[in-house]
């Protein structure tokens, strides 16, 4: 019975190699592996780059939500990321991660941690939950608390990292670089200091509902250049480089979203991921598997090869560029280029974009494709929002 | 005499088309099993003796000779042991899955 276990360590290649297999063979055989649900968009930090509307109502409840679970898991999802808005707000989450250990997901949480006490902690760790991402924005506590508009968070927040990391479990404190600036150095140097990983993200999305507001908080071309320079914000970027053959590239496609991954909003509308708010069906009117096998939406991005791409198809940092279709779906077009990803692909590589520097290809045709044109905006699908919340979304 | 053994709680679990992976919830090391350990892991109730398990699934379902498979599973489950993910008696067990 010589080789009947392969074993990989986390934070080794032999992980990323293994992970990335397992994504392959589930992607060829239909296989979500891996979903993203968030259980409310309600959250108690108010940060200023938010994507979401935390307004916005009509979650589902408990036995919704462990219906759901119950589907995920017939469906062979292994890996299920639980966030929001804010999980904590929900009063039922611990019946919730407690079903989903019992389903035997690998559960990570995605949280601000101001309300993960002791008790909370202890909780987590006795359920069975491996990872908990913790977002912290700077080294400094005023520039955080400035970003999430809670006075006092920071320290909570650090307080919690502390917590979960004291009862084993793997924490991740996850940085978004907007306008405002960290220091790459310090933040680093407070992760080795709680003994905990970090990671960054330089990319402030639009809203879900396609507003574009937040995008202005991006970081200046100066600030992104000095971000790229640092080999330590990138880690395991080498494999980003692997090179591919020129078939294998054409005929590949830039990322797992509806391949072999998806997200599951609060109200239970299935989209490819959290960045590509495409809704490709309802929970409250079809199952996961109908929604997941058959709609024409997650059909249509199936059958987009990189040789599709109206842009990106012929351009020369294709393969390291780590392109988002959702990304571009939020900027007009699935198959087409993105200017966050050609700006952050140019800083990376030093290389011409078609997009960044300077415009040389217009990236149009726009909402050409024949499902496209059906789509529903998502804010039509959303309950009315509260007050003056409502924040005007593009028309996209 | 035959050992028995369960799986751990402390793990996430899903069979990918026969092919099992687990994630160990302690340290998030990450398995696969191939087709026999997967058969071998998933009747880890506690309280079917090792024995009977490689006798009724490892040899009935991949004709392998009954001494040889033994000690070939029991190497296996001392080593999945060893990484926390299965655990083992020489008493039946309470399997918390």
């Amino acid at each position: 019975m010589a080789d009947v276990v392969s074993i990989a360590t986390a934070g080794t290649g032999a992980r990323t190699s293994l992970l990335d297999r397992i994504g392959a063979k589930a992607e060829a055989r239909g296989i979500p592996i891996s979903v993203h649900l968030d259980l409310t968009w309600a959250c108690n930090e108010g940060c200023v780059h938010c994507y979401l509307d935390h307004s916005v109502g009509g979650d589902m409840n408990t036995t919704e939500i462990k219906g759901v679970l119950d589907q995920l898991a017939a469906a062979g999802v292994m890996f299920l990321t639980l966030s929001g808005g804010e999980i904590m707000l929900r009063k039922d989450i611990f019946e919730i991660v407690a079903y989903a250990r019992s389903l035997l997901f690998d559960v990570r949480l995605k949280t601000n941690g101001i309300l993960i006490g002791e008790g909370e902690a202890d909780r987590f760790a006795e359920l069975g939950v491996r990872e908990v991402n913790i977002s912290i924005y700077s080294h400094l506590p005023e520039v955080h608390d400035a970003i999430t508009r809670v006075p006092g968070s920071f320290l909570r927040s650090i307080e919690a990292v502390k917590r979960l990391k004291s009862r084993g479990l793997a924490v991740e404190i996850r940085v978004c670089v907007i306008k405002g600036g960290v220091s790459y150095a310090r933040l680093r140097a407070l992760a080795e200091e709680l003994g905990v990983r970090i990671q960054y993200d330089a990319t402030v999305a639009p809203m879900i509902d396609g507003d574009r507001t937040p995008v202005s908080l991006n970081i200046s071309p100066e600030e992104r250049a000095e971000f790229y320079a640092d080999p330590a914000v990138l880690p395991g970027l080498e494999d980003a480089c692997a090179p591919a053959s020129a078939d294998e590239l054409m005929n590949g496609h830039s990322c797992g979203a509806g391949h072999n991954g998806c997200y599951i909003s609060p109200q239970g509308d299935v989209m490819p991921c959290v960045q590509f708010p495409l809704v490709c069906g309802s929970l409250r009117q079809s199952s996961f598997l109908e929604i997941w096998k058959f709609s024409p939406q997650f059909t249509e991005i199936r059958g987009i090869r990189n040789r599709d791409l109206h842009v990106c198809g012929s351009c020369s940092s294709l393969s390291s560029c780590g392109r988002c279709p959702g990304l571009a779906f939020q900027e007009g077009n699935m198959r087409g280029a993105s200017r966050q990803d050609c700006e952050n692909t140019y800083f990376r590589t030093k290389v011409p974009t078609p997009l960044y520097p300077a415009p040389e290809i217009d990236p149009a045709p726009r909402r050409q494709t024949p499902v496209s044109s059906q789509f529903v905006p998502l804010t039509a699908l959303l309950p009315a929002q509260r007050d003056g919340a409502h924040r005007e979304s593009a028309a996209y | 005499m035959s050992i028995y053994i369960a799986r751990s709680p402390a793990v996430s679990a899903r069979s990918l088309d026969g092919e099992m992976i687990i994630m160990s919830t302690k340290d998030s090391k990450l398995f696969t099993l191939n087709e026999v350990a997967t058969e071998i892991w998933q009747a880890a109730d506690g309280r079917t003796p090792l024995s009977r398990i490689v006798q009724d699934v490892v040899c009935a379902k991949f004709e392998a000779e009954p001494e040889a498979a033994y000690a070939d599973a029991e190497d296996l489950c001392r080593r999945l042991a060893e990484h926390g993910i299965l655990v083992i008696s020489d008493q039946p067990l309470e399997s918390a899955r």
